[in-house]
């Protein structure tokens, strides 16, 4: 869909085959930056909106076409834990506003949709009213605050995910993205839900996405392996956006080991495969998006 | 006598290790049909079943101790099998665990009134700043499953949490979880609050979540590590046995 200032969307990059750049990891920018370990991420886009913007910028400055709202565990569950539900709505727009004023002409920006960490009922307590209603709050947030897209990201079961992209589908007019995380077990490639990477392509197109894929993860050697399977499923429009390996301990502190020039390596084979838009997850910085960019774009 | 309940034969195939082979199948070998009708119930997560045949065995006259031992753990030694092996994935195993608690509702008060020892005294617990606990409650119900008395200090707990529940309790594990890689750290951070306060002989330490690995769990000084609900509860039985050694020593 072209936006609707006539510039050209998402899709239409994509339609024209378009390699799109997504941005990289926001946690330990944000913990850098004044985030209390534990603290709530989506206040800072009220309590500290030069630290938001500014993360968005350089993501932007890296060479992202695409960057995430600092939004990603803005629904009520998530934010009750905080004492800060009534403000869902703030929040979220607040997001799609700090990342949108970082934007360059003809960037876009996606706003971030994250699991809630709750159960429908009978597994847990919430219902699907519940999740609908949150997650068609956020997204008319992402849309007020000038978002292109919702990305509905991190999903573990499909039952959520679908109920989100519902409500991003029915409430807005963004284009709607969904990822799902999968774990290598013994048997292959499954979420903590049970689903495997061609279910859940099905599905997620299915329940109207329009553009599905894989984040997070362990490591980028093994999003080639899922996106591959991915990508022999559909010939619709995928996203990858890889973390930086495992993290380990060094010295007390967090540390990623995959380097911006071994992910690029392997970038470049998500890119042939193809994937339509690449990007980072825990442990990218701006320097792996460059080296992605540089690679991709060589 | 071979597994007798044709459900449970069936959800016995699932097991493929020899040496869990073997221990499951002599545990159940030579229960009652009603004890392996429990076990199977509860692998399919029908909690209102075994709700009703805990409740009709006790009236029969089977004891807590072999609706535990013959019934419940029998079924979640399988589902544990199962969940571990990808079989099964967590929304299955939590209608497991519910079904257990519907059996242990009725047998719980039983056998706390004989004072039966537990296998082991657990606080677990997820580490400060972390809000997440659905592999913590997992790995409580396995551990629970188990025959371990777990105290769950809940969501964003501060070392001074872990070490005053593990004082209160006298626990002789504790677990910690962690599925932030921004929270990880203060794992590490509750282990050396355990030897600042010299309670570090006193316990044995675990850790486990999503990002945490084997080399993080060295690092940081961990006693053991739990890839999984299963492994949590293997993990906890080593550690527990390792600390009788190391006292008695």
């Amino acid at each position: 869909m072209a936006a609707s200032d006539g510039k050209p969307g998402i899709l239409d990059c994509l339609a024209a085959g378009d390699l799109l750049i997504f941005d990289g990891a926001s946690g330990t920018y944000l913990q850098n930056n004044g985030l209390e370990p534990g603290g709530s991420p989506e206040l800072m886009n009220v309590n500290n909106p030069e630290t938001v913007q500014g993360m968005a910028k350089q993501y932007f400055d890296a060479g992202s076409d695409i960057v995430l709202t600092n939004t990603f565990g803005g629904n009520k569950f998530m934010l009750k834990r905080y004492g800060a539900e009534e403000r869902l709505f703030e929040l979220n727009k607040a997001g799609a506003e700090l990342a949108r004023a970082a934007a360059p002409e003809g960037k876009f920006v996606a706003g971030s949709i994250g699991p809630t960490g709750e159960f429908i009922e009978p597994l847990g307590t919430a219902t699907e009213d519940e999740f609908f209603d949150t997650f068609s709050e956020m997204s008319k947030a992402f849309e007020a605050g000038g978002a292109d897209a919702v990305m509905i990201e991190t999903q573990l079961g499909l039952e959520e995910a679908e109920i989100a992209i519902r409500a991003a589908k029915e409430s807005t007019d963004l284009v709607v993205m969904a990822t799902m995380v999968f774990d290598k077990g013994p048997r292959g490639y499954f979420t903590m839900m049970g689903v495997t990477p061609e279910q859940a392509v099905e599905a997620l197109e299915k329940a109207g996405a329009d553009i599905v894929g894989t984040n997070c993860g362990n490591g980028i050697e093994r999003m080639v392996e899922i996106a591959t399977r991915m990508r022999a499923v559909t010939d619709k429009y995928l996203v990858v956006q890889s973390n930086a390996g495992l993290p380990v301990l060094r010295k007390g502190e967090t540390c990623y080991l995959e380097t911006p020039e071994f992910m690029a390596e392997h970038y470049r084979k998500l890119a042939e495969l193809p994937i339509n838009i690449l990007g980072g997850c825990c442990g990218t910085t701006a320097e792996h998006i460059r080296a992605l960019v540089e690679t991709v774009r060589a | 006598m071979p597994i007798t309940h044709e459900g449970l034969a069936r959800e016995f195939e699932f097991v493929s290790n020899p040496g869990e082979q073997k221990h499951i199948s002599e545990s159940i070998d030579g229960t009652a049909p009603i004890m392996q009708e429990i076990a199977y119930e509860l692998i399919v997560g029908n909690n209102i079943d075994v709700d009703r045949l805990t409740v009709e065995a006790l009236a029969e006259g089977f004891t807590a101790n072999q609706l535990l031992d013959d019934g419940l753990l029998n079924g979640m030694a399988i589902v544990g099998v199962k969940f571990r092996d990808n079989l099964i994935f967590v929304p299955e195993v939590l209608v497991a665990a519910r079904a257990m608690k519907a059996g242990m509702t009725h047998i719980e008060p039983i056998l706390s009134a004989s004072g039966a020892e537990p296998a082991g005294v657990v606080i677990m617990g997820t580490v400060k700043g972390d809000l997440h606990d659905i592999g913590k409650n997992l790995c409580i119900m396995m551990l629970r499953g188990a025959g371990f008395v777990v105290h769950d200090i809940g969501v964003d707990s501060s070392p001074e949490d872990f070490i005053d529940a593990a004082e209160e309790h006298e626990a002789h594990v504790v677990g910690m979880s962690a599925l932030l890689t921004t929270t990880m750290p203060n794992m590490g951070r509750t282990i050396a609050t355990f030897e600042d306060m010299g309670m570090r002989d006193e316990v044995r330490i675990m850790v486990g979540g999503a990002p945490v690995t084997q080399d993080f769990a060295d690092e940081m000084g961990a006693d053991a590590y739990g890839d999984n609900a299963v492994d949590a509860v293997d993990k906890a039985k080593e550690l527990v046995l390792l600390l009788a050694e190391l006292k008695s020593s």
